[in-house]
């Protein structure tokens, strides 16, 4: 855990005067299992789309162990291993779900690839055991949009993990899920730190105190970090219950 | 919806077809031989199908990427004069001027051919004309629209704009191609006289063996990964973004194809007719070829075949039976299909179904009737 492999250094973006990112540093190591958490309009998901190409800093740097985001467009940083799962699911629904993750395996993505490709029976078998992972073995053959809103979030996350990323940025997960549904999320994401860096953009306070109990919790508050630590940590903050836990909903 | 059921409708789809390739290359021929089929029929039905071409272009574009081209018409006409430069030159020294090359460039005031012009005497090369220059208008043209990520009603009003623009171009005379008039006259293909009815015949069955073959290659590519990843931009282009793939040089691999397929249907279209001008360079010809699609069947290779073929007929019924309305008729047609049948002709079937499950459950047949005595009684069945 000596070096972070993901650096946010000093980064600002507005939108028309308003700004949605400022001065914001952030720092993510490998096999991390970081949580981030904010009231609405803190910039989490402008956040997300400066580190993966959708949007440009208007200063600052974001590097990906050697590689500097901000020239890349959105295909390039896919490329070297940092996978989104957006908010709302998004996957293809004219596809079934086993040729939704045949498109979102590793390996070449050329035009004359994909022509005369042909898939490998490693391939046939990595696609198996994410079927099983994810709980759609039996609904393999259906289409994506015959999926509950639940089932079309895992198998997006299923895509994702096809791809074996080295990070993945998952933007809440838990939205539109039932609590059993939830609760198995957690767990699998909380399965999959170490082998993968994931950061996890989410409001359910009972999802991120599953999955945030021994990890870390960033707290962004008007497009930069406000708080950062332990769970328990960012309970007691009396700056953070002030504009986030203390407003609204929530926690015993 | 589920693999197995579609590899069996598929199975039917491709007997279907190879049934009605049969019919209309083998068996038509050979009656237009015996004088049962007109000539008259042969040239129309070969027009059909090079419409049917372009109809393809329209649909592997609009129906499996999600790019409305509205610049088909232009990739169209652009396959017609580049065979329509070699039939030129075959007119020889039999023009109204009597001179060696085509008479509006007499008219013009030139006495020997352009430069551009020589090689057009080669049919492989005007052939490769065809392919080469939409390919290449396609090429340039795509490349910096996909790469600026122009696309939905941006992408169609550019694509207009470069066939209205080509158009303006193509009315000019100092272009060298005909001006207005175009190209017409021709006299000979590949050395046969391009009026006789053998000649007609034969280039009917190109077109047929044309569309034939780019429905088998549309057939391969859809089952290819790379159809996968059309159908997915089509979907959802920025999961394809996000999945590490370069949407923009699957849409200009695309773009191009769909070019060079809409040029053949012009080239094999041009000698059928008889006649190519700038006036089929206009953005309301690919909308028609639009129309076809819809009214056949989005999104399936089948249906744009057969909307282009079904307008066509009733375009050729209705503009003789009733020449004030067709238009009408057209436009009402294409409302109807959009708001009650949005999967087009070919989804027909599939929405009968129902009705005429219910039609037959009004009148039971025997069979029915004797495992489900009940139902009998409970039906009207006046009608028995």
């Amino acid at each position: 855990m000596s070096h972070p492999i993901l650096n946010v250094e000093d980064v600002s973006k507005s939108y028309d005067g308003f700004k949605a990112i400022s001065d914001l540093n952030f720092y993510l190591f490998e096999g991390e299992l970081r949580t981030v958490i904010g009231p609405n309009g803190a910039g989490k998901s402008t956040f997300f789309d400066l580190i993966t190409g959708r949007a440009k800093p208007d200063m600052g740097r974001i590097q990906f162990f050697e590689d500097d985001l901000t020239q890349l467009n959105e295909y390039e940083i896919n490329r070297l291993g940092i996978g989104r799962k957006f908010q709302a699911p998004s996957v293809y629904r004219n596809h079934t779900v086993w040729e939704n993750l045949l498109l979102s395996l590793s390996g070449t993505r050329g035009v004359f690839a994909a022509l005369f490709h042909r898939l490998s029976s490693d391939q046939r078998d990595r696609i198996d055991e994410l079927l099983k992972l994810i709980r759609l073995d039996e609904k393999r053959d259906l289409h994506a949009e015959q999926l509950s809103h639940g089932e079309k979030q895992w198998l997006e996350i299923g895509m994702l993990l096809a791809s074996d990323p080295k990070v993945l940025l998952i933007d809440e997960p838990a939205a539109g899920m039932t609590d059993e549904e939830t609760h198995r999320t957690g767990e699998l994401l909380l399965s999959l730190a170490g082998k993968h860096s994931l950061v996890v953009v989410e409001h359910d306070m009972t999802f991120v105190k599953q999955i945030a109990q021994d990890t870390g919790v960033t707290v962004l508050h008007q497009g930069s970090v406000l708080f950062e630590g332990k769970f328990d940590e960012v309970q007691a903050n009396p700056q953070v219950r002030e504009v986030y836990l203390g407003r609204g909903k929530h926690e015993p | 919806m589920i693999a197995q059921p579609d590899n069996s409708r598929l199975k039917t789809e491709l007997i279907i077809a190879g049934m009605i390739a049969f019919f209309m290359l083998v068996v038509m021929p050979i009656l237009n031989a015996q004088g049962i089929i007109s000539n008259f029929t042969i040239n129309l039905w070969g027009k059909y199908l090079s419409y049917a071409l372009l109809a393809i272009s329209v649909d592997l574009l609009w129906g499996y990427t999600g790019l409305l081209s509205l610049g088909q018409a232009l990739f169209f006409t652009l396959g017609g004069y580049m065979h329509g430069m070699y039939l030129m030159r075959m007119i020889g020294d039999l023009g109204q001027y009597q001179q060696p090359i085509p008479d509006f460039l007499v008219f013009l005031g030139w006495t020997e051919l352009p430069n551009f012009w020589k090689p057009f005497s080669s049919f492989p090369f005007a052939f490769g004309m065809v392919l080469l220059v939409p390919g290449i208008v396609a090429g340039i043209f795509g490349f910096f629209a996909f790469r600026s990520r122009i696309k939905g009603v941006y992408f169609s009003i550019l694509t207009q704009a470069l066939t209205y623009a080509a158009a303006i171009m193509f009315f000019r005379n100092n272009l060298l191609l005909g001006g207005n008039n175009g190209f017409t006259d021709f006299k000979f293909i590949l050395g046969f006289d391009i009026l006789s009815a053998t000649t007609q015949r034969w280039l009917y069955i190109a077109t047929g063996v044309t569309l034939l073959g780019v429905y088998a290659l549309c057939r391969w590519l859809s089952k290819t990964k790379f159809g996968l990843v059309q159908r997915a931009i089509r979907d959802g282009e920025n999961r394809v973004l996000f999945s590490g793939y370069a949407a923009a040089d699957y849409k200009l691999f695309v773009f191009v194809l769909s070019a060079m397929i809409a040029s053949v249907a012009g080239a094999l279209y041009v000698p059928q007719v008889g006649i190519i001008n700038p006036g089929e360079m206009v953005p309301a010809k690919s909308l028609e070829a639009v129309v076809w699609v819809a009214v056949g069947g989005r999104g399936t290779l089948v249906g744009p075949i057969i909307g282009a073929i079904f307008i066509n007929v009733l375009k050729s019924w209705a503009a003789r039976a009733f020449p004030d309305l067709w238009l009408f008729l057209l436009g009402g047609l294409f409302i109807l299909v959009v708001i009650f049948l949005p999967g087009g002709l070919v989804s027909l079937p599939e929405r009968l179904r129902p009705v005429w499950a219910k039609i037959r459950s009004w009148f039971p047949s025997r069979a029915v009737a004797v495992t489900a005595p009940a139902d009998s009684d409970s039906n009207p069945t006046k009608l028995n």
